[in-house]
């Protein structure tokens, strides 16, 4: 038998092969750039060159025939270069403006939207959810495609005050990350523990150690090495599943959504911000849930008609204050909105300034 | 022609609308590949049910410890047999996208036909850990597939507590805000370190993602171990004569409404000709007013990097964001890139030894404290990592005189 193969330990490619010719060649050398229209960028080099960009959404998650037709239309249309911005959005430059509007046209007629760029709802960026996740709550590409044919509108069109960055996670880790509305599973009741499997299947002492409330114990039950939860200090986070399988946090009743916003990674104006809680007890409804599609509509309705230009959500919020916010949106304030996590008490207010 | 396909009335409601749908590449791909039938069966019972249906397990390549996502059905009949067999292996291949996510359309259609014969022709631009994704693939084709992607000089990412994929921004090749070649930034330090990558022995996962302003489009500071933010030290430039364009074409009130008075640290000031006054000694660097003016107001020329340590989501103690560790290093010669090698060596090494297993740096680092972080490794105090001094006076202070004098001989230095 001929020994197997070993990997080439290659690592992160070097992009230049890869990488439009007028990007090459003005590498680190650009000057300024505006927007012609939304969903095209002209950037403009110290040279004097210039290239157009082309911005059109995905669903991300593509078949053969979707990739092979984007590459056709590159090969068309943009010299046979593509790249994908971390929302998945796909870019085709072009150093010819007369390639632009064909371009555009081409993407729209094809089904790909074009936009995403400026003061936009630009695509949500998401996480695997039941396709392919061992732990998920909720889908992820479902509810991604559901909402932005909710917000295809403001995809396409540059209406907003500032960029909006939705994400989505399926479970209370939030791999979606930070947004300016993000739209997570929120657990709402503790694990239900299948004592048969614990021995088998799990490393007890790593369970215990990674709840961050220690709730989780060891226990014997019906004679087997388990483990049992503290139900009052349970917060419902659902750290102990992914190590431990028969900890079941997710319930299809029970696992609900939750809405947060205010996040921002940008330094712009004020420093990186996390999103705060805004709505709960969200129904975890496919195929395309309306309840948290009706939630973050009526948010952006309002952040667009309060909000002053260049405003991202976050800065919005911290101009308006917490009160207006929930008034203006309708959105139930509660007991639940008050942070009691370690820190928590920089959040509430140790000031007279309070708005009348 | 593949088997018979499954109904699926939920999934079908999502073929509808202006956005691409992803279903109905399913279906296309179902047509030829029962694995595709049977996924779009098992998906269909998630949304039925609303509960997930795969568990992990141990896939790998040879030579690897990591990389690839193991999944397999959870979904089994009575006679415990998967209900959706042809998706009862239904496995993921990490692979790390070029820096900056450029593709030739040739190689993109490499990678189609390479998942055509090996996968189930899903491939996702791109997860959150900033890899490409090719889903669905059964065990025994695993090692082929990823074969000719390496020989395509495409390698595995990370997964599980090893470095993993990073991500940088567009940067230098389109964005004239880059301060920094981010592109080399992100290579030196993943490739650095890929045997910490591909034989997964940390503590927990170490994530590098480089942006090249504040702006941080990667979201570095909220997102990496390890962010790097490029960012410059000199003046910000100044075209006069396009800032004054700029006031006539959007008035006074525009500029003084989303420029001047918007700037953190009132460090802005319209002067009565039009031309713009700016108090760089209290620029934060922010961006806010060159994305306004991005014609009339550039960074400077001394430019190089700011390094925040420690950012993460909210698994286990809550989301953290990295804080300054390095508040700049030049990032131009050779030497700088070792400098930043040999940095996140440090990190990394300090990580391995005093994490706690499924600990993040920024978790370790709230255990121990900075302080100890930085004498861990050898990085002096520095003003610019704090947002105000301490608030509390139950700390002991001995030896208050020998560190006070270590400030100043580091500030005489400095003059010198």
């Amino acid at each position: 038998m001929s020994a197997p193969r070993m990997p080439i330990e290659s690592g992160v490619p070097d992009p230049f092969p890869y990488m439009h010719p007028t990007l090459r060649e003005n590498f680190g050398q650009w000057s300024y750039h505006d927007r012609p229209r939304p969903g095209v960028l002209r950037h403009v080099a110290k040279s004097g060159d210039q290239v157009w960009t082309v911005r059109a959404g995905t669903q991300r998650q593509m078949d053969l025939a979707t990739i092979r037709k984007l590459c056709d239309i590159g090969d068309e249309y943009a010299d046979g270069f593509v790249r994908f911005t971390m929302r998945s959005n796909i870019e085709f430059m072009v150093a010819d403006e007369a390639k632009v509007a064909p371009l555009v046209e081409k993407l729209t007629s094809e089904g790909f939207p074009v936009g995403g760029t400026g003061p936009s709802v630009t695509m949500i960026s998401h996480t695997q959810g039941w396709l392919h996740c061992d732990i998920p709550g909720t889908d992820a590409s479902g509810v991604v495609k559901a909402l932005m044919d909710e917000l295809h509108e403001e995809f396409i069109k540059e209406e907003m005050p500032n960029r909006v960055h939705i994400t989505t996670s399926c479970c209370q880790i939030n791999c979606g990350g930070q947004g300016d509305i993000a739209i997570n599973i929120q657990h709402t009741k503790p694990p239900k523990i299948n004592h048969d499997l614990v021995a088998n299947v799990c490393e007890r002492p790593s369970v215990v150690a990674r709840c961050p409330v220690a709730a989780i114990r060891p226990a014997m039950v019906n004679g087997k090495p388990s483990l049992e939860v503290d139900e009052k200090k349970c917060v419902c986070c659902g750290a102990c599943f992914p190590p431990c399988p028969p900890m079941q946090i997710n319930d299809p009743e029970f696992s609900k959504l939750a809405i947060w916003v205010g996040g921002k990674h940008s330094n712009a104006r004020s420093k990186p911000m996390f999103h705060k809680l805004v709505a709960a007890g969200i129904p975890n409804n496919p195929p395309r849930w309306p309840e948290a599609a009706a939630i973050v509509k009526n948010i952006l309705a309002v952040y667009k008609e309060d909000a002053k230009d260049w405003e991202r959500i976050g800065d919005w919020v911290e101009r308006i204050g917490w009160a207006q916010f929930f008034d203006k949106t309708g959105l139930p304030f509660t007991k639940f909105h008050i942070d009691n996590w370690r820190g928590g008490r920089v959040n509430l207010n140790a000031s007279a300034h309070i708005r009348f | 022609m593949a088997k018979k396909m499954h109904d699926t009335p939920m999934l079908d409601q999502l073929e509808t609308g202006p956005w691409p749908s992803f279903v109905t590449g399913l279906k296309r791909l179902a047509e030829t590949n029962d694995m595709m039938v049977d996924l779009l069966g098992q998906l269909e019972t998630s949304y039925k049910t609303r509960k997930g249906y795969w568990k992990g397990g141990t896939v790998g390549v040879i030579g690897y410890g990591g990389g690839v996502i193991p999944r397999f059905t959870e979904l089994l009949g009575e006679d415990k047999k998967p209900l959706f067999p042809a998706a009862a292996e239904f496995h993921t291949l990490r692979i790390m996208p070029p820096a900056g996510n450029h593709y030739t359309t040739e190689v993109m259609r490499k990678f189609c036909d390479v998942w055509e014969k090996y996968g189930s022709g899903l491939i996702a631009f791109h997860g959150q850990s900033g890899d490409i994704m090719f889903q669905g693939c059964t065990t025994e084709n695993v090692q082929p597939a990823f074969d000719e992607l390496n020989e395509m000089g495409f390698d595995l990412g990370g997964a599980g507590p090893a470095v993993r994929t990073g991500m940088s921004c567009v940067g230098a090749a389109r964005c004239e805000q880059s301060c920094t070649n981010e592109q080399r930034v992100h290579r030196t330090l993943v490739n650095a370190f890929l045997d910490d990558m591909h034989r997964p022995a940390l503590p927990y996962k170490m994530k590098f993602k480089v942006s090249g302003c504040p702006n941080d489009c990667m979201n570095s500071i909220h997102r990496a171990d390890f962010a790097v933010i490029g960012t410059w030290r000199d003046d910000m430039k100044v075209d006069q004569a396009e800032v004054k364009a700029f006031v006539e074409n959007r008035g006074r009130k525009y500029v003084i409404d989303n420029v001047i008075t918007r700037c953190p640290t009132n460090a802005l000031s319209l002067n009565d000709d039009d031309t713009l006054a700016v108090d760089n000694k209290n620029c934060v660097r922010c961006m806010h007013c060159l994305n306004v003016m991005n014609k009339a107001l550039s960074p400077g020329d001394d430019k190089g990097v700011s390094v925040l340590i420690g950012g993460k989501r909210t698994l286990k103690i809550g989301d953290l964001m990295g804080t300054v560790i390095v508040p700049f290093m030049k990032m131009e010669e050779d030497e700088d890139f070792e400098a930043i090698e040999e940095l996140a060596g440090e990190v990394i090494d300090f990580f391995a030894e005093n994490a706690l297993e499924h600990e993040r740096t920024g978790e370790m680092i709230e255990r121990i404290g900075l302080v100890n972080f930085l004498e861990g490794l050898g990085i002096d105090v520095d003003p610019n990592m704090i947002n105000q001094p301490r608030m509390n006076s139950y700390v002991r202070m001995d030896g208050w005189d020998e560190e006070a004098e270590k400030w100043a001989e580091r500030k005489a230095a400095s003059a010198s």
